[in-house]
């Protein structure tokens, strides 16, 4: 059966506490969860007073001021903070998002930050995402042409068909959308997530790639695609606004049409 | 501790080539119990619940014996493939496979003695 609670070892437990810097007049509380697999212990939530008039607007501001000033052993991932690596991608108040781009402003009452969802957690606010990565790489997300590319030029598109793919293409693969997704927490494994999907979706519907048949061909599955149950999830989640539900259907609607 | 390359571990026994069938079926039969629920929904108010004779000869007419088959037939497929749906979502192993076959079982029969109920009232059994 699918598991409804987290096993006994990964219940989470309250942790320690780090008071404001005396003066401190514009307060926030920062609930973050807390794991270290070395210490064979429970996960935990600590709780960091950051004083917001000496801290950025985002939350990955917050962050890297709790790691810089607070408690150097908070581990997270970040890069760009401009949301365009997808790094910093976490539970941010409930939903999955980027800390980088999401405002504390936003958040009201206690800013409660987790690791993105039902993934195996390798420290702190850091998932394993081997296996979503792997589920992308699966999909083959390159060019496959039988045409040769022209000699003298690159291989042309013309604007109408550029428009197909500018939106899935702006997928940065921060997994916010398949760590939201009900069917891909039960079914990780087999079901590919709404983010493997988009990116599927971005080469069938690529004018100049020639394997749309074979790449139909490997989605058609009851698991790969068909796990989707349109909860939306992924689409009211997406940090850049893109919608993998959308395209998830749209390639349902292509393995009916090449049926009727 | 499995040493499988996690690519092997997506790509997994391969694509089952199906699943379109089963998606197509059951938004053909969502249409159907849409017209056919609507149906059954207006005709109710018209119906002395209460008086057997009176929905006895209501079931009788060809039309609507024909419907309520349809609806039944209909309605027990179409819960047969979300239900089927559900098992494979959150179940594993034998689970899965008992609770697959256990679910088609029940959906015919209870689609068998629905369809026998109306014949046998429609005919006056």
């Amino acid at each position: 059966m699918a598991e409804f609670r987290l096993p006994e070892n990964s219940r989470i437990k309250p942790g320690r506490k780090f008071a404001a810097v005396d003066g401190a007049a514009n307060v926030r509380k920062f609930i973050v969860y807390r794991y270290e697999p070395d210490s064979g212990e429970n996960p935990r939530t600590d709780t960091y007073e950051v004083d917001m008039d000496r801290c950025g607007p985002m939350v990955l501001d917050a962050l890297i001021k709790i790691k810089n000033e607070i408690d150097p052993t908070l581990t997270f991932r970040r890069s760009c903070r401009e949301g365009i690596c997808g790094s910093c991608a976490m539970n941010i108040d409930g939903t999955n998002t980027l800390a980088c781009t999401k405002a504390t402003d936003e958040v009201s009452g206690d800013v409660k930050i987790y690791p993105l969802p039902h993934m195996p957690v390798v420290k702190d606010l850091v998932p394993d995402l081997t296996n979503f990565y792997a589920q992308y790489a699966s999909i083959k997300p390159w060019l496959q042409s039988r045409t040769p590319a022209p000699p003298d030029q690159e291989r042309l598109q013309s604007r109408e068909d550029q428009l197909k793919i500018n939106e899935p293409s702006a997928c940065i693969l921060c997994a916010c959308c398949s760590t939201s997704c009900p069917s891909y927490w039960w079914n990780g494994d087999r079901y590919l997530g709404p983010a493997a999907l988009l990116a599927a979706y971005r080469w069938i519907v690529d004018t100049r790639d020639e394997a749309t048949g074979d790449r139909l061909d490997d989605l058609e599955d009851p698991f790969r695609l068909y796990r989707c149950h349109t909860i939306m999830n992924c689409t009211r989640t997406c940090p850049k606004g893109l919608n993998p539900a959308k395209a998830i259907a749209e390639t349902k609607k292509l393995l009916a049409e090449r049926r009727h | 501790m499995s040493l499988r390359s996690p690519l092997a571990k997506v790509l997994g026994l391969g694509s089952a080539g199906d699943g379109t069938a089963h998606w197509w079926a059951q938004r053909v039969t969502a249409v159907a119990m849409v017209i056919l629920g609507v149906w059954f929904a207006l005709s109710l108010p018209g119906l002395d619940l209460t008086d057997r004779e009176s929905v006895a000869s209501w079931v009788a007419a060809p039309l609507n014996s024909v419907l309520l088959i349809l609806l039944i037939a209909v309605g027990a497929y179409h819960s047969q493939l979300g239900t089927r749906v559900v098992i494979e979502d959150y179940s594993r192993g034998w689970a899965k496979v008992t609770g697959l076959i256990a679910v088609q079982f029940i959906h015919v029969v209870l689609a068998g003695a629905g369809i026998l109920a109306v014949v046998r009232v429609g005919t006056g059994g």
